[in-house]
């Protein structure tokens, strides 16, 4: 089993030394001067920025991080159903869709609260 | 195999560890919540090393996913002045010492009572089937109560948040 893992260790090891490498490369082939006037700038066209980069959010947003919250959970059941799903059978998928349709149910009333909303 | 699994554990205990202190000593509370879940997915990588796979993933789900996203919305819907110095040291770091060092005495004394087997039992296959099998057999009926549960937090929730309707 670990072994398997391996191969996901070494697909992250992988992405980050491309990331490392992509910036390393750019470090090794760039102009060393120091940059001067608008190469500073945040944008060299367009807006200045105003006020503080870390504003305060809606409250109302919350709202989907509790209900991503409750589904991420869901997931966590669906998760060894979907594994073992070819030697569970019928009766199974009957439980699953009912527990899904449960769920449905909360997604329902979310939508109905306008919780999903964007605002 | 065993000299590689325990160079592994020792990379990922190094990994969390790191990251569980640089959640306490960042100034931004922002960067702490971040780095707690590269905490999180540590400690996920340690179940995996022990063959624990569902927990893993039950771990890098809920902790690296849901919490760390509910701390981060919660710190950007209420934070108030500077972010930059919003995890600020406070004045009982002396209390919180006493206390951790109570508490790492009381696990070297733990570990140190503990008579430590090889393995008590092997690990076995395919933990996730078993759970599955468990779930959609023999626990069926807690299986679906626990979609209500989860019904009911969500629109307790949905209610709490939006403060219910207005009186008219």
């Amino acid at each position: 089993m670990l072994q398997q893992y391996g191969i996901i260790a070494v697909f992250l090891v992988g992405g980050a030394a491309t990331a490392v490498a992509a910036l390393a490369a750019n470090w090794l082939l760039r102009p060393k001067k120091p940059p001067e006037g608008d190469k500073l700038a945040t944008y060299e066209c367009g807006l200045e920025t105003q006020g503080p980069t870390w504003i305060q959010f809606k409250v109302s947003y919350f709202l989907y991080a509790l209900v991503f919250l409750l589904f991420d959970v869901e997931t966590v059941f669906l998760y060894p159903w979907a594994v073992q799903f070819q030697a569970l059978g019928l009766f199974a998928f009957a439980e699953m869709i009912i527990f899904i349709g449960i769920l449905v149910l909360g997604l329902w009333y979310a939508w109905k609260e306008g919780a999903l909303k964007w605002l | 195999m065993l000299d590689v699994s325990a160079l592994l554990f020792w990379l990922l205990a190094a990994i969390t560890i790191a990251a569980a202190l640089a959640v306490v000593l960042l100034k931004n509370i922002v960067h702490s919540a971040l780095y707690l879940v590269l905490t999180f997915a540590g400690v996920a990588g340690i179940y995996i090393l022990l063959q624990a796979e569902f927990l893993a993933a039950v771990q890098l789900l809920i902790y690296a996913g849901a919490v760390a996203i509910l701390i981060v919305f919660a710190v950007m819907l209420t934070r108030r002045g500077d972010i930059k110095a919003s995890n600020l040291y406070n004045f009982n770091y002396l209390a919180a010492g006493v206390v951790s060092l109570a508490l790492l005495v009381i696990i070297i004394l733990g570990n140190g009572r503990m008579a430590w087997t090889a393995a008590p039992a092997p690990a076995p296959a395919s933990n996730v089937a078993a759970i599955a099998n468990a779930f959609l057999g023999r626990y069926a009926i807690p299986f679906e109560v626990a979609a209500v549960l989860l019904l009911v937090a969500m629109v307790g929730a949905i209610l709490l948040a939006r403060g219910g309707k207005p009186e008219r």
